[in-house]
């Protein structure tokens, strides 16, 4: 129990240091550090959880994938960083507003929380010794297969939309055709000729 | 309950996911010869979806995430009729732009699915995957004309701010889903029955921004003049009528089968956005000089209306909303292809100067563009009188009569600048010949024109029994 | 005894298996990164390093102490924290993915349920290393290496998880040590030779291979590192101890490929025959056997990665992103529809 209290508290603490330095980084490519960051421990809260499938998936999808091309982003665009800080203190009243907003909502959440715990009335799948992964796959291919399937389209929209969005065809354009080339062969590349001295080859 | 039967209850869904599949193939093997095909392909699958909605079997299926009953089906029909009419008016105005593309069709289909997915949703996660669907494909749609920095612009902007969205709306999705400890609508008014407490609530304000968000009602509008005017006009058509209907419906079931308990709170949060909404979309719009921004924000004040009646936390209400949204759809589509229909040298005709002494060079269009106009105005016998009347006395006859005053009163200057339209059209002289219109866009602005009058009458007679099945689904008093 | 089933005891028995693992690994590296010179000097018809020790086998030692005691350049221009961070996170990254690895049966310093995801995401990790590097050094041809290197792997990636999922289908567990369990027997029980699924399972193996050579950037893959394009790709302004860190993380994410091969399609520590004949036998030697025969996986693969990188000629950056996104990635994706059925269909 004292380990996993440790851990808890040394993942929560990284959680919420690098999520305050995601918005306070001066520089945009630390920022998505300190987010790959806050994905990394909060994958490691997950496993503290017992949810050991959901963890590697966060660390699998999102700080494999999603946060390496958003890196790849911010590492190409070319930030100037006094005008992104310029609108900070025009904008600070009304962030600030939501901001304070929302602690007190939060705080009034956790309250609720605490005062008689979010999910306690919530049963536990099943009773069955199965690891967390067998538990997700069991429902998600029966009771939310429809929402499965739907996610598919969804990812097929976002698929389409990003070769309607950047796929030009340009005209007047050499490809390579592999096939063509694999596809050669000696008849019709290579032709020997007899050249007689002094003759030459006419065409 | 077994596949078979749960795939029969989601067919309409199940045929245009497949017919989707089936035309991307076509597409994509046939190229950019194959359009043509694809849209009729995408246009018999969408009549066939709604014919599938119209007589197939009602019930849930897939835990519960999947519900077609009467407003579902009500909804539907109107959803797939209307994107059929985006593909045909959208379709040929690519062709002429020379950027005609076998994905249109397929994402206007695939948006209808997310609507239908919306409309049916029965549990969080449906409702959440419904509404990305749907909006992903809006937000590639918008910026359909990636050469056309305004369009990529409009398409950023919806992107950038219905991503905010979306995650408000998960933040309070979370919320409700931890502290009623189920996603599904039955489960969740059970739990808030039984006194899930402040949590639940907290979940439900976000749940509702987000919702606000999709529907673009103030103050989280700030979206739709920017996209409205950016995006290609055909897909503005689009994205204001079918997807409105549908984000309609979605926060109604959301809200009369979810939070039936509830009623109290969300009454008040809906009313307060309506009122804010019916101001915003009244007064900005005033100074629009651009008709597409103009639209954008009548169609703000609309929504506003909309809520109005939804407010009202009845089943009137919600037959109210109904009608008043089909109504409103057709209405505003065929303004839209009014102006799809409208060119000067080659350039879109949105300018309100642009349409200056217009009855005397296209008196056909101007003539749609005035009916329209009354009907979006509230005058009778247009169909926008009846949609209104309706919103009002639903609004009335559930005790929101202070409401329903407003609303009267911002639709006074809302009708100033509808007539300042017609002033420029017929009074002023006119600012030169316009190009060639093409057949489609203007029949389909001629037909909404003839449907918002005569054709209005025996249609309100079919709508209105069908309203009313649709609205007792919803289970309120 | 007591001691040893409390937190604190705990906690040191887990030390001493990561640095036994750790220490371990280093010192096989050392002799693999040897045994890499000297295939590829071989194929080339040269002697390769043979002055430092008996057949030059202290070479590896002497330049692990060359690396170290030079001094370290830090370009003005980069990035400190950030430029010193990223071969640390390679470093780190490389040797990490050991935890889940089942050197023989219960020797394991981790034994998790999803370990070939844990495996997956760790790999998927190692890009960060490169990447920020890259960036880092505040000039142009690594950070062009190290976009390379992120898309690169971003792309591979895919296929790898795909063949993954084709194993995990095919032994029902993601855990590692169950994955080699389910390949004991005889030689036909390896994922890679049972039959009827050895007819997908084979060109697996076989994209597993190549998507692992793209993974950790070796030739014919090494886009990142084009010395003719690049210089050195990423690590152009690295040196002496960050370099060193760099280059013994890109050797041990190799070895551990070459475990992954090993474990997913060629029955990890079976020797290949069943192992019921060593029952009377000490615990502690048996495994040792099998260790012993697990290694002689990972040599093999390990002489596979050499003999690729001496034999077969860089590929182009275009054809290396078709052969990813338009073979790979298809090809595995209609496997794992394949597997799936049979599991369903072919098994009942």
């Amino acid at each position: 129990m004292g380990l996993q209290a440790i851990a808890f508290y040394v993942l929560a603490v990284v959680t919420v240091a690098s999520a305050f330095g995601v918005t306070t980084a001066r520089n945009p490519v630390h920022s998505v550090l300190f987010l790959i960051l806050t994905f990394f421990t909060a994958a490691g809260l997950f496993v503290l959880l017992g949810a050991e499938f959901l963890a590697m998936l966060l660390v699998v999808v999102y700080v494999g994938a999603v946060a390496v091309l958003f890196l790849f982003v911010v590492m190409m665009l070319d930030v100037d960083f006094a005008s992104l800080r310029a609108g900070f203190a025009r904008y600070l009243p009304i962030g600030g507003a939501v901001a304070v907003f929302l602690l007190i909502e939060m705080i009034l959440v956790s309250g609720a929380v605490a005062e008689r715990g979010a999910a306690a009335h919530v049963k536990p799948l099943s009773g069955e010794n199965i690891s967390n992964t067998e538990a997700i796959g069991r429902v998600l291919y029966t009771d939310y297969l429809y929402d499965f399937q739907i996610a598919g389209l969804v990812l097929l929209v976002a698929m389409i939309g990003a070769i309607v969005l950047t796929l030009k065809h340009r005209p007047g354009i050499k490809r390579q055709t592999v096939a063509d080339q694999t596809g050669r062969s000696v008849r019709g590349g290579l032709q020997v000729v007899q050249v007689k001295v002094g003759e030459g080859i006419a065409e | 309950m077994d596949l078979t039967s749960a795939l029969q209850i989601a067919l309409p869904e199940v045929i245009l996911a497949l017919g989707t599949l089936v035309l991307i193939v076509v597409g994509a093997f046939g190229g950019e010869k194959s359009t043509g095909l694809v849209g009729l392909g995408a246009g018999a699958v969408l009549v066939e979806a709604a014919a599938a909605a119209c007589w197939g079997p009602m019930g849930q299926a897939f835990h519960g995430g999947f519900v077609a009953d009467a407003a579902a089906q009500f909804s539907k029909v109107a959803i797939y009729l209307m994107s059929a009419v985006a593909i045909a008016l959208g379709a040929p105005w690519l062709r002429r732009k020379r950027s005609a593309k076998f994905e249109y069709p397929l994402l206007v289909l695939l948006a209808a699915t997310g609507m239908g997915v919306m409309v049916s949703a029965g549990d969080l996660i449906s409702l959440y995957i419904g509404i990305e669907l749907q909006s992903l494909a809006l937000y590639v749609l918008a910026a359909f004309q990636r050469d056309d920095s305004r369009s990529s612009e409009a398409g950023l902007k919806y992107f950038v701010l219905g991503a905010l969205s979306s995650g408000l709306l998960l933040y309070g999705a979370s919320l409700i889903y931890g502290f009623a400890g189920s996603v599904r609508f039955a489960d969740i008014a059970a739990a808030v029955h039984a006194g899930a407490g402040q949590g639940v609530i907290f979940g439900l304000v976000f749940l509702i921004c987000g919702m606000a968000f999709k529907v673009s009602a103030a103050p989280f509008h700030m979206w739709t003049p920017d996209v409205y005017e950016g995006a290609p006009t055909p897909i503005v058509a689009f994205i204001t009528a079918a997807p409105k209907l549908a984000a309609m419906v979605l926060f109604a079931r959301a809200l009369a089968l979810g939070f039936p308990g509830a009623t109290g709170q969300w009454q008040q949060v809906i009313v307060v956005i309506a009122l804010i909404s019916m101001a915003v979309g009244a007064l900005a719009g005033l100074v629009q000089r651009n008709l597409k921004r103009l639209l954008a924000y009548s169609s703000i004040l609309n929504i506003g209306y909309a809520l109005m009646a939804m407010a009202a936390g009845t089943e009137g209400g919600m037959q109210a909303m109904l009608v008043f949204m089909v109504l409103y759809m057709i209405d505003v589509t065929g303004f839209f292809a009014c102006l799809t229909a409208l060119q000067r040298d080659g350039r879109p005709m949105e300018r309100l100067e642009d349409f200056a002494g217009l009855v005397r060079v296209r008196p056909g269009l101007a003539l749609a563009i005035t009916a329209l106009s009354l009907s979006l105005l509230g005058l009778p016998p247009f169909s926008g009188f009846w949609s209104k009347y309706y919103v009002f006395k639903a609004a009335i006859a559930g005790g929101l009569w202070p409401v329903a005053v407003f609303g009267l009163v911002a639709s006074v200057p809302a009708a100033f600048y509808y007539l300042r339209i017609l002033k420029t059209m017929w009074f002023d002289e006119p600012a030169g010949a316009t190009d060639r219109t093409p057949g489609d866009a203007s029949a389909i602005g001629m037909g909404a024109a003839l449907f918002s009058f005569p054709l209005v009458l025996p249609a309100l007679a079919a709508l209105d029994p069908l309203a009313t099945l649709a609205a007792r689904a919803f289970g309120l008093a | 005894m007591d001691f040893w089933t409390t937190p604190g005891g705990w906690t040191l028995i887990t030390l001493g298996e990561i640095v036994l693992v750790m220490v371990g690994v280093l010192i096989s590296l050392a002799f693999l990164l040897l045994a890499d010179r000297k295939i590829w000097a071989g194929v080339q018809m040269r002697k390769g390093p043979n002055v430092v020790g008996p057949f030059g086998l202290l070479q590896s030692f002497a330049d692990f102490f060359k690396f170290m005691l030079k001094e370290v350049i830090i370009p003005a221009g980069a990035d400190r924290t950030t430029f010193l961070l990223a071969p640390l996170i390679t470093f780190t990254l490389a040797f990490i993915g050991w935890a889940v690895v089942p050197f023989a049966p219960g020797w394991v310093v981790s034994n998790i349920n999803v370990g070939i995801l844990y495996l997956l995401a760790v790999s998927g990790l190692g890009v960060y290393g490169i990447i920020i590097g890259g960036w880092a050094s505040n000039s142009k041809y690594p950070f062009l290496g190290a976009l390379r290197s992120a898309a690169q792997m971003v792309s591979y990636e895919v296929s790898i998880g795909f063949v993954i999922i084709t194993v995990v289908l095919l032994a029902g567990s993601m855990n590692l040590s169950a994955i080699v369990e389910h390949q004991a027997g005889w030689i036909w029980n390896w994922h890679a030779f049972r039959f009827p699924t050895l007819v997908i399972m084979l060109p697996m193996m076989g994209i597993f291979f190549f998507s692992a050579l793209a993974e950790t950037n070796r030739p014919p893959f090494d886009l990142t590192e084009a010395e003719s394009e690049l210089v050195a790709g990423f690590q152009v302004e690295y040196s002496s101890t960050p370099y060193l860190l760099f280059m013994i993380g890109e050797y041990c994410n190799i070895v551990l490929m070459c475990a992954m091969l090993s474990i997913l399609f060629l029955g990890g520590w079976n020797p290949g025959v069943p192992v019921g004949f060593m029952a009377s036998w000490p615990p502690a030697l048996a495994s040792l056997l099998l260790f012993v025969v697990f290694a002689l996986k990972i040599v093999f693969w390990f002489f596979m990665f050499a003999m690729v990188k001496a034999i077969v000629p860089r590929y182009r950056y275009d054809q290396l992103m078709r052969l990813g996104w338009k073979v790979f990635l298809p090809t595995s994706l209609f496997a794992v529809a394949l597997v799936a059925a049979w599991k369903v269909f072919g098994t009942a």
